[in-house]
């Protein structure tokens, strides 16, 4: 069975290029806080949505709708009004991340399939059953912490469907946790949505330099011609004694493309791609790329050459932690 | 970790460049501006897509020409400017008039230009990311807006710019999204 290719959307535009490119399955969000890409410009109203959907179902792919940030304390509403919403707009399932609200989604709409959003960061078989057993999750997106024999593991150990990040940006090793943003800027992915919102950003150049600010911070600078990374904390390049490197994590992709063999026999479901923040040109590339290889790795032909690398942070691409080479 | 080499993006000839130096600003902006409030006709969602950066200024600035363009929104009523020296405005974008025209097409990915240094974007960084979004949602396309906005030379303008893509391997119309490099 071809493993499932599940795509990014920011826009509707974005959506129908990965409908047409041939993605199985679009995620995507809501204008606000209720998920984790909640930037300028970015998702889809409630009427974008009840079309985006129709059309995604007219083409034979299925939607999940993200409402993966935490609910704000008094504000539970407008987590609420998005699940209801979400199914109103005929979503195939919603991702979400919070107990709370999967016990509100299991409760009042029980129909609707509940995925588990990688924000919840549930890395082993014990706290996935107990998400199946308690709030009816069907699939579980897995955190980009483990390794293939780790996932191979898990999914030995769960009837629930495991969907794993194949391509994109890469996060430090807590989702869900990460409260990096929230110190120099006060908003964060996992409350507002927004991890380096773009309002607090800045760009310098001179002589051919770059500098990124995060509210008001320097946190990277490049030199002339040198690839950029996202102005992230994480991403962020720092001196610490006579040193000065990046101390988080170096500012590349995830390319997990020549995986996808083993990813399939570790008994992986889907693949996701990352990138609600990017173009309907980096969708439809991306997916016409991955929909080859899954074909191709169903049909046990050779992986075709992937074209990714210019496409990705820093133009340079790593296996993050599914091959541990750092450990 | 694996490096990739981007294939060039292509530079508007300097020497007709230089010939721009002398392009009568006035009569050009006026006819940029009916074209833009034209096309703000046909694609209010672009405008709306905006939100709170509706009437932010912005500057457009190819960096293979002598001059720069300064859109201002206006919510829903565009009016484009062009300047040898321009203004203070609230984000200013720049890189070759093939990235900045291929932005718009869908040929290019917005963070991969900027992961190249392709694209510099200035100020508020913000306004520049919600136009780029709004902009890459309205699946425009500039030589559709331009014939239907000719009447009688819509005909052989599309003619002329089907030769142009073709020789510069520019992208002056939407194709189906797909990479130029």
């Amino acid at each position: 069975m071809v493993m499932e290719i599940v795509c990014p959307a920011g826009t509707p535009a974005a959506l129908r290029a990965a409908v047409k490119a041939g993605a199985h399955t679009i995620y995507c969000g809501f204008a606000d806080e209720t998920n984790a890409r909640n930037f300028p410009g970015l998702n889809f109203s409630r009427d974008e949505m009840v079309e985006g959907v129709a059309f995604a179902h007219q083409h034979g792919s299925k939607v999940l709708v993200a409402i993966n940030t935490f609910p704000r304390a008094g504000s539970e509403d407008l987590w609420h009004a998005a699940v209801r919403d979400a199914k109103i707009a005929g979503a195939d399932a919603v991702i979400l991340a919070d107990p709370g609200l999967l016990a509100y989604a299991a409760e009042h709409h029980s129909d609707l399939r509940r995925h588990l959003s990688v924000q919840a960061a549930a890395a082993n078989a014990d706290i996935i059953n107990f998400y199946g057993a308690e709030f009816g999750v069907k699939r579980v997106v897995l955190p980009r912490v483990l390794s293939v024999p780790e996932i191979a593991a898990i999914n030995n150990e769960t009837d629930i469907e495991t969907e794993v990040f194949v391509f994109g940006g890469l996060c430090v090793m807590a989702e869900g946790r990460c409260s990096l943003s929230s110190y120099a800027t006060g908003l964060s992915p996992n409350m507002n949505g927004v991890c380096s919102p773009a309002s607090h950003v800045e760009y310098v150049e001179d002589h051919g330099a770059l500098s990124a600010k995060l509210g008001g911070y320097t946190i990277h600078s490049v030199g002339a011609g040198e690839p950029a990374p996202y102005p992230t904390l994480c991403k962020g390049c720092f001196s610490a004694g006579e040193k000065t490197a990046h101390l988080f994590e170096d500012p590349v992709s995830l390319n997990a493309e020549h995986l996808i063999p083993q990813l399939a026999k570790a008994g992986v479901t889907a693949l996701k791609i990352e990138g609600r923040q990017r173009s309907r040109s980096y969708v439809a590339q991306v997916v016409k790329n991955f929909r080859a290889a899954v074909e191709a790795v169903d049909q046990g032909r050779a992986l075709p050459e992937g074209m990714l690398a210019r496409l990705s942070e820093g133009q340079a691409v790593t296996s993050g932690a599914y091959k541990k080479t750092w450990r | 970790m694996e490096h990739d080499t981007p294939q060039a993006i292509p530079r508007f000839p300097s020497a007709l460049a230089r010939t721009l130096r002398y392009l009568p600003l006035m009569p050009v902006s006026v006819a940029l501006t009916r074209l833009t409030q034209s096309m703000a006709k046909r694609h209010e969602a672009m405008f709306r897509r905006l939100g709170a950066h509706a009437d932010a200024t912005f500057l457009l600035n190819p960096t293979d020409l002598p001059v720069t363009l300064c859109l201002e929104p206006r919510s829903g009523r565009p009016k484009v400017t062009l300047y040898r020296t321009p203004p203070i405005a609230d984000a200013r974008i720049a890189g070759p008039l093939a990235a900045l025209i291929g932005l718009v097409h869908g040929a290019y990915d917005g963070d991969a230009l900027f992961f190249s240094r392709d694209l510099v974007i200035e100020g508020d960084t913000a306004a520049a990311l919600a136009l780029r979004n709004a902009v890459d949602d309205a699946e425009l396309d500039m030589a559709a807006e331009i014939e239907a906005f000719s009447g009688p030379f819509a005909r052989p303008l599309h003619k002329l710019i089907d030769i142009a893509e073709r020789r510069t391997g520019v992208a002056l119309t939407r194709h189906e999204e797909d990479l130029l490099w």
